[in-house]
């Protein structure tokens, strides 16, 4: 049974014919996740689930059967989810209960998700660890060493490990600067981060708006396919959704590349990527040229700049979106009652961890006068430079192959104490990301220490379903 | 170093974060570090370049003048650490 | 107009510039659709999206922007086809999100200028550099609770334009002209309605002081002043202030100030944040504000006749004076409803002056004694057009109809109700005139001798007997006549 229990196609199949219920679906699965030792999850109610489930079934036996009914979906703790704690991984929120369903949440329920718990994420989403959540560190499912616990990546570590350790069938994720991509590299799953826009913001805790993007994790490209197909479209309560119909994305799959233009990014080629990893992107190259696509090299010239720019503008963004984290209308309040300014100072310093307040700090520096100019406005135009370079490079090719880390999984721990060295695991993702553009993190080859690597690749705005195809292909071949 | 421990006061007093005194030293090695590797977009000439205005081409979503008439007042004030009848409390400001 | 002041040291020359913020008349807030009604119970009009609550997105309020543009058309100013929304960040109470939604660097409305009505019918120009849109935050109660600051959020998000003049003005009495020229702009256009006392119209106010021909002085900053006359003291006091410390050797510190209309005094805000760094960056929640040619024509085809423009009209077509023009177009209700009156009857269309003169000297006395709104006033148009009929019939006296009109004002009643009721009509009635005039010459033989012999005055003495015995119901016209054809037979 375990192999029908990691896809969503072949667990609905069962569902329809009637060979399983969903109550059943979900006693296995809250069976496994009482079992792991992962941490993937933060919240995880095993009443809620078993109720969700029943009311499935009843819907079932009276004829409704919805898309992904009863399909297990772990849901990041950024999501605001109605009467359930919804935290952002942060003291400050820790017993922040929502009234309201966010967008893309609520689309899944409509199709019939069945939500077994809020997985693990780095504090307001800012890490590339999952070692920065108030609720403990995220152990990746496939570390090999007991004594040596490995980082799931980050931020949305906990749906990566959960997806990965079969704890659920697909899970949502949101992408500021990699933190779909990354994780899933680490985690050896499917991660898709949709063009900016394809799904709403509406209900997702906010870390830096102008990059934020939820998307998937999931076993397989046809069920990342699926969970995105339903979890996109146009939302009138968030202004910077596209109002585009979606495509559906799993019908139209297909693993034909043939004449699809790939291009491999010179500036990506650094000294600084380890061997194994330079190798297996190579590789992945080679197969997709054997199975039909045309490979060519391209420049994205700006391409070193990304990281530092991405630097300045989220936290600049995340500064100001995390001043209502104030003690006044939810969430943690020091007990400290001299005066308003006291008050919000002690809060802040308490219920924020260290990273998140080294960016809002730094957000704060970097748009106070004087240096608003030197810092946010230059960085700003560096973006339209990086935005222009992905431009001029998809008129000569229709979509973009990298590798999505420039590292293997790494022990707990490690790169804690160097903010800038945790930065740089996000060089190959964030690029896409200051463009708006969709990229998606495939599964492909292994570390030389065994690891799963990752590879990405990026597309048009709003042609997720290329990146799919090409995936899709990639998966046939391994 | 690019930020002192008077900036790293000022800013953090922006911020509403209480910095105690022992960590001032820390946070200004750190936030000086991170401008310090900024630092090298000054690498890119940008005299001629205007910021980034659309992240991606899309018509802006406006909404109408119709108002919702419903009191969401049990919602906003369902999690608020203080509260007395319908107002939010907060510790007395004096203007 | 001179508008020095005197100090001990010479003449000093007041300069002030005005922000004004004025909320835009609309159904719902300028992000949420939360509902912008005054006065209900505390954060019953408080969305998910005013509150700040986690996840919380804006969304534009399309009718305000063409509010702020149709403002800015009224205003004869830049209309921007590209604007931005920006945060401006701080911490308040009042301020769930931290920051303030406003337009920085690029507001939807650049550079105007509007015409003040001086005394003696002179006018003056005054500067707008610009309007932006902006969100206004919530209320904080201080008095309540003596540890406690209670925050109300109603308020919260609500559309405000803030218009922001050139340091133009000169006196406390052209910043009350400028604001009532803006408060009528608006009300004409229907985008704000102007209401001080429910805070839909503040201003802050910047007064500096200087020697004429000198230099720009420092300047204060005077928050949030909801009443005119308040606006009045509070320049009064802090020019003053500012000339006594700057006659006695000091400096004047730039400060932000509150007015105590208690005593009618200002002083610097206590805790005055250590210089404010708002760190203001482009929303990136909201696009830019794109607006096409053909917006703005839809709306300038729309715009109504603004209160100049229906000056000089009422000067023109009707005659009026300069001063009666501009006071009767001064108030949008006032013009709307002396075109109302005029509508009603020929009479009333043939005799505009008569209509203004009774809609200034009477009306406006009534209401004002009554602290009613002329669009609430209970003589109606048609009723006071129907009075005004019956005094050019000559149906009634102007005496008479000044007593009529108080009875209309507050019975409501019709005026030909008013008459038949108390029997004031004027009579006109030839034979019934003639037999009080022989009464009134036949109790004073003496006087008709004393008038035969030349002295002609006397005239108006038999005039005012026939109208005491007529309890001034006579129509003086004809009794003049017939007392003259009686005498000189
Ligand atoms: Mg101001
Ligand atoms: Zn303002």
């Amino acid at each position: 049974m375990e192999n029908e229990f990691s896809s969503i196609d072949k667990l609905l199949k069962l569902l329809k014919e009637n060979k399983i219920s969903v109550t059943e679906i979900s006693k296995h699965f809250i069976d496994k996740i009482k079992k792991s030792e992962i941490k993937a999850f933060i919240h995880f109610n095993e009443d809620n689930i078993l109720d969700n489930a029943k009311k499935l079934d009843d819907l079932k036996s009276k004829g409704t059967f919805k898309r992904i009914h009863g399909i297990p979906i772990g849901v990041k703790d950024l999501f605001c989810t109605k009467n359930i704690r919804t935290t952002a991984g942060s003291k400050i929120l820790k017993n922040f209960i929502p009234t309201y369903e966010s967008t893309v949440t609520s689309n899944l329920l409509n199709e019939g998700a069945l939500f077994v718990g809020k997985t693990n994420l780095d504090e307001f989403a800012m890490g590339s660890s999952t070692t920065t959540s108030y609720f403990g560190s995220t152990i990746n499912p496939c570390s090999k060493d007991k004594n040596k616990k490995l980082v799931a990546g980050g931020s949305s570590g906990g749906s990566a490990a959960a997806v990965s350790a079969n704890l659920c069938l697909g899970a949502t994720g949101t992408d500021t600067g990699g933190s779909i991509r990354q994780p899933a590299s680490f985690c050896g799953v499917i991660g898709i981060k949709p063009t900016y826009g394809l799904c709403s913001r509406w209900g997702i805790i906010a870390f830096a708006s102008s990059l934020d993007q939820a998307g998937v994790f999931s076993n397989n490209v046809k069920d990342a396919s699926i969970l995105l197909e339903i979890m996109a479209g146009y939302d009138n309560k968030d202004s910077t959704s596209a109002n585009i119909k979606i495509p559906e994305y799993s019908k139209n799959l297909s693993s034909n590349i043939k004449g699809k233009k790939i291009g491999i990014p010179k500036e990506y080629d650094t000294e600084n990527i380890p061997e194994d990893i330079k190798i297996n992107w190579m590789n992945s190259k080679d197969y997709l040229q054997k199975n039909g696509a045309e490979i060519i090299s391209i420049s994205l010239p700006h391409t070193k700049f990304a990281l530092p720019t991405y630097y300045i503008l989220a936290p600049a963004e995340a500064s100001s979106n995390l001043a209502r984290y104030d003690g006044v209308k939810y969430g943690f309040r020091s007990k400290i009652n001299d005066s308003l300014d006291a008050m919000y100072e002690v809060t802040r310093n308490e219920g924020f961890g260290a990273e998140v307040k080294r960016r809002i700090l730094i957000g704060t520096y970097v748009l106070s006068a004087g240096y608003y100019e030197a810092y946010y406005l230059k960085a700003q135009k560096i973006r339209s430079l990086i935005s222009n370079d992905f431009k001029e490079a998809f008129n000569k090719c229709d979509a973009i192959l990298t590798p999505t880390s420039p590292s293997e999984a790494f022990p707990i721990g490690e790169k804690e104490d160097d903010p800038i060295k945790m930065y740089l695991n996000d060089i190959f993702t964030v690029p896409a990301s200051l463009a708006g553009l969709p990229g998606i993190s495939i599964p492909f080859g292994n570390s030389n220490n065994g690891l799963p690597l990752g590879i990405q690749i990026i597309g048009r705005h709003f042609d997720e379903q290329t990146i799919l195809n090409i995936s899709n292909n990639l998966e046939e071949t391994i | 170093m690019k930020i002192d421990k008077n900036t790293t006061l000022k800013i953090a007093r922006l911020a509403r974060i209480k910095i105690n005194n022992n960590e001032i030293a820390d946070y200004s090695k750190q936030l000086s570090n991170i401008i310090d590797w900024v630092q090298q977009l000054n690498e890119v000439n940008t005299d001629q370049i205007e910021p980034l205005k659309k992240i991606v081409e899309i018509p802006a979503t406006f909404k109408g003048d119709e108002p919702e008439l419903k009191d969401y007042s049990q919602d906003i004030l369902e999690n608020a650490p203080e509260k007395i009848e319908n107002y939010f409390v907060v510790p007395k400001v004096v203007e | 107009m001179n508008n020095l002041i005197d100090g001990k040291t010479g003449k000093w020359e007041i300069i002030i510039g005005l922000e004004i913020h004025a909320q835009i008349l609309s159904n719902s807030k300028l992000f949420s659709n939360s509902s912008t009604k005054f006065g209900l119970k505390p954060n019953t009009q408080v969305s998910l999206v005013d509150a700040a609550m986690p996840g919380m997105l804006p969304v534009i309020n399309e009718f305000c922007i063409k509010q702020a543009v149709k403002t800015g058309l009224g205003l004869k100013a830049k209309i921007n086809k590209y604007s931005v929304f920006d945060r401006k960040n701080y911490f308040y109470a009042d301020l769930p999100q931290g920051y303030q939604i406003s337009q920085y660097k690029n507001p939807i409305v650049g550079s105007g200028e509007i015409q003040i009505d001086l005394p003696e019918g002179k006018s003056k120009s005054i500067g707008i550099t610009r309007l932006h849109l902006e969100q206004d935050a919530g209320k904080s109660l201080h008095d309540q609770h003596p540890e406690k600051t209670y925050v109300d959020l109603n308020r919260s998000g609500i559309a405000l334009m803030e218009i922001v003049s050139e340091p133009d003005l000169r006196s406390s009495d052209e910043v009350a002209l400028y604001i009532q020229k803006i408060r009528s702009i608006m009300r004409y256009l229907g985008t704000c309605d102007g209401n001080m006392q429910e805070g839909s119209l503040r201003a802050d106010i910047n007064v500096s002081v200087r020697k004429p021909n000198e230099h720009l002085g420092t300047r204060c900053e005077i928050k949030n002043l909801n009443s005119i006359k308040f606006i009045k003291q509070a320049i009064e006091f802090e020019s003053r202030r500012q000339i006594k410390i700057i006659e006695e050797g000091g400096q004047i510190e730039q400060n932000t100030m509150l007015f105590d209309s208690n005593t009618g005094t200002t002083r610097p805000m206590r805790n005055k944040e250590e210089a404010h760094d708002y760190r203001y960056f482009p929303d990136p929640d909201l696009q830019p504000i794109i607006i096409n040619e053909e917006f703005i024509k839809n709306l300038s085809e729309s715009m109504p006749e603004l209160p100049d423009q229906k000056k000089q009209r009422y000067i023109n077509e009707y005659s009026l004076s300069t001063y009666d023009a501009s006071l009767i177009t001064s108030d949008f209700d006032t013009a709307v409803f002396f075109e109302k009156v005029l509508k009603v009857s020929s009479h009333s269309m043939k005799n505009p002056k008569l209509v203004c003169n009774w809609i200034i000297s009477e009306l406006y006395g009534y209401l004002k004694k009554n602290d009613i709104n002329i669009h609430k006033s209970p003589i109606t148009p048609d009723n006071l057009s129907k009075m005004i009929g019956l005094i050019i019939e000559g149906k009634i006296s102007g005496k008479i109809a000044k007593n009529i009109f108080e009875e209309m004002f507050y019975s409501k009643k019709d005026p030909t109700d008013i008459i038949k009721e108390k029997k004031l009509e004027q009579i006109s009635d030839e034979g019934s005139l003639k037999n009080i005039i022989n009464q009134v010459l036949e109790k004073n033989t003496e006087k008709v001798l004393q008038y035969k012999s030349g002295k002609d005055r006397l005239l108006g003495f038999f005039v005012g007997e026939v109208m005491k015995l007529t309890d001034g119901k006579a129509n003086p016209s004809i009794v003049n006549k017939l007392l003259k054809e009686k005498i000189n037979k």
